[in-house]
């Protein structure tokens, strides 16, 4: 069973990536052609950049954003617990649901563009959906809204860990709260924003959902705003889905989740030593 | 704890004040957040209370709270049917998971089979495919076995994942060994061993396993999204997609009543659930 859908898929998708297989009937072996195809396809680049400028800048929210967040619900004051639980909800809430609500925040005539308007603080909507830059930037906001409470936790549990005897020896040393946080918290957790950095990125590579909610079955105007997964699934299914060109771009962006999975592993191995 | 010195309690008045001060910035700060956060989710579920002639954006508040919209989403969609497909998945994979990772899990925690070696450092390989890496064979596979647009070929691929595998071994690890050759002196064969001594011992891994396959069944949309096409047989999570899509359905209200009741149930849970969530995590902090 494992082996069916684990390792089978894999082996599988590298033998279509070789051939020009497409959805109703098998393919034939056309050796590296796919690949070819793929560095010669601007769709195949739109969506890796798309792909790895998502990356670029939820990495590093995601990487600092809860930490802070985490900084700030960790001491237990009275309706402590309420706060978590929270800032984890948008955790709980599906992928789709929190589309749903987003998609009526930052439609042209939804929340933040109506309120703007009354407020006269801009003089049409601002094409937060439609525009597949903004696009990208409204998906990009979603996927950080919701990640703040998933790392958080992560966080809560890392700095549990960091003996409170530290703090009380920096806080007589006279160490502000600036400086405890950066020389004590920071150096603690860095493990944690490690591990947080790279689970953040293989997700961002993932990324399909948020974009297919607010952006619709395209992927924004022309496509502009689809990412790996999307073109994936676009090129690979539907009457006309050439499996075997889908199956080389998913082994494309299968090396790209491993390289960022062995710099986080390298990341983690020189800070050990 | 320390003995405190004249120059402490001199500016303790001081740092009395200034805690003081840092409290209410940190509640500031907390309510800022809560809004970030909460806000969207909040106003999403005002909105759905909103009677069919308000404004959907004049005032927070629904100045005729009604619960027609949701009374109109059950009518005009069947999302009770599509909770029903998920919940059938759900308990599929719960199911699965936690039979085949427990059996599994103790497999690869027991020495003295041959290969077992590879078989790990294979499982452990397969765990660097992304899922969207290889949906493409997956779905190849599904469609040979005849499984496209049905139920069951949205369970298979997530009928047992390597992760809780893992999960399970670990915890077969961490049961001792006298355990195990106590119950072996008191004659128990393997298969009374796996189910009295180890299954009970790794209760809480299970539960880990039993969270997360449902959690993983409820909110999944891409893979099914690719098996399904008949509407009858959606999940909850592509039913709310087709809801926001439906060109007939142009109405915020009805949208946001349907959001809500797929996200209220599972708010609920955890709410109820929070403490023993955050219990571990809190834990930690409170030893040192």
């Amino acid at each position: 069973m494992v082996v069916l859908f684990s390792l089978w898929p894999f082996v599988n998708t590298v033998i279509l990536s070789l051939t020009d297989a497409q959805i109703l009937r098998g393919g034939r072996f056309v050796g590296l052609e796919n690949y070819g195809r793929a560095l010669d396809d601007p769709d195949f680049w739109t969506a890796t950049v798309n792909s790895v400028v998502y990356l670029a800048v939820v990495v590093p929210c995601l990487v600092l954003l809860p930490l802070a967040l985490a900084v700030l619900v960790q001491r237990k004051v009275p309706g402590i617990g309420f706060f978590r639980s929270a800032f984890y909800t948008p955790v709980i809430a599906s992928a789709v649901v929190v589309g749903l609500i987003w998609q009526w925040v930052l439609r042209s005539d939804g929340l933040v563009n109506t309120v703007f308007e009354k407020l006269h603080l801009i003089s049409g909507p601002v094409p937060f959906l439609t525009d597949s830059s903004m696009l990208l930037v409204s998906a990009m906001i979603v996927t950080i809204w919701k990640g703040l409470g998933y790392y958080m936790v992560f966080y809560l549990a890392a700095l549990g860990n960091v003996p409170a005897s530290l703090y009380e020896a920096a806080a007589l040393d006279g160490a502000g709260a600036v400086r405890r946080f950066l020389s004590i918290t920071i150096p603690s957790v860095k493990p944690m924003m490690l591990l947080v950095g790279t689970l953040s990125a293989i997700s961002a590579l993932r990324v399909f959902t948020e974009i297919y909610i607010l952006g619709g079955e395209s992927g924004g105007p022309g496509g502009g705003a689809r990412t790996l997964p999307f073109l994936i699934r676009q090129v690979g299914l539907g009457f006309a889905g050439e499996t075997g060109y889908a199956a080389a771009v998913s082994i494309l962006l299968f090396l790209l989740t491993l390289a960022f999975s062995l710099l986080g592993h390298r990341l983690s191995k020189g800070d050990e030593q | 704890m320390l003995p405190s010195s004249g120059v402490r309690r001199a500016s303790a008045a001081g740092r009395g004040r200034k805690a003081v001060l840092g409290l209410s910035g940190r509640y500031l700060t907390l309510c800022l957040m809560l809004v970030v956060m909460l806000g969207p989710i909040v106003w999403q579920f005002l909105t759905s209370l909103k009677g069919r002639g308000e404004d959907v954006y004049g005032g927070v508040l629904p100045s005729q709270p009604t619960l027609d919209n949701y009374v109109r989403v059950a009518e005009s969609f069947p999302l009770l049917h599509y909770v029903g497909n998920t919940l059938i998945v759900a308990a599929l994979a719960v199911t699965s998971n936690c039979v085949f990772a427990a059996m599994g899990g103790y497999a690869l925690s027991r020495a003295g089979w041959p290969g077992r070696r590879v078989v790990f450092t294979v499982l452990v390989a397969t765990l660097m495919f992304p899922f969207e890496s290889v949906m493409i064979s997956m779905f190849l596979t599904v469609r040979s076995m005849g499984l496209v647009d049905t139920l069951v070929g949205v369970w298979l691929p997530g009928a047992v994942s390597v992760l809780n595998l893992m999960i399970m071994r670990a915890a077969f690890l961490a049961v001792p060994k006298e355990v195990e050759e106590a119950a072996v002196l008191d004659g128990a064969n393997e298969w009374q061993r796996f189910t009295k001594v180890f299954v009970p011992a790794a209760k809480g891994a299970l539960a880990v396993v039993c969270l997360t396959s449902f959690m993983g069944a409820w909110d999944d949309f891409l893979w099914p999204l690719i098996v399904l096409t008949n509407s009858d047989h959606y999940t909850l999570q592509l039913g709310l997609k087709s809801l926001a899509g439906a060109t007939t359905v142009n109405d915020q209200r009805l949208i946001a009543a349907g959001a809500m009741a797929a996200l209220i149930p599972m708010m609920a849970l955890f709410f109820a659930l929070q403490r023993f969530f955050f219990k571990g995590v809190g834990e930690g902090a409170l030893k040192t």
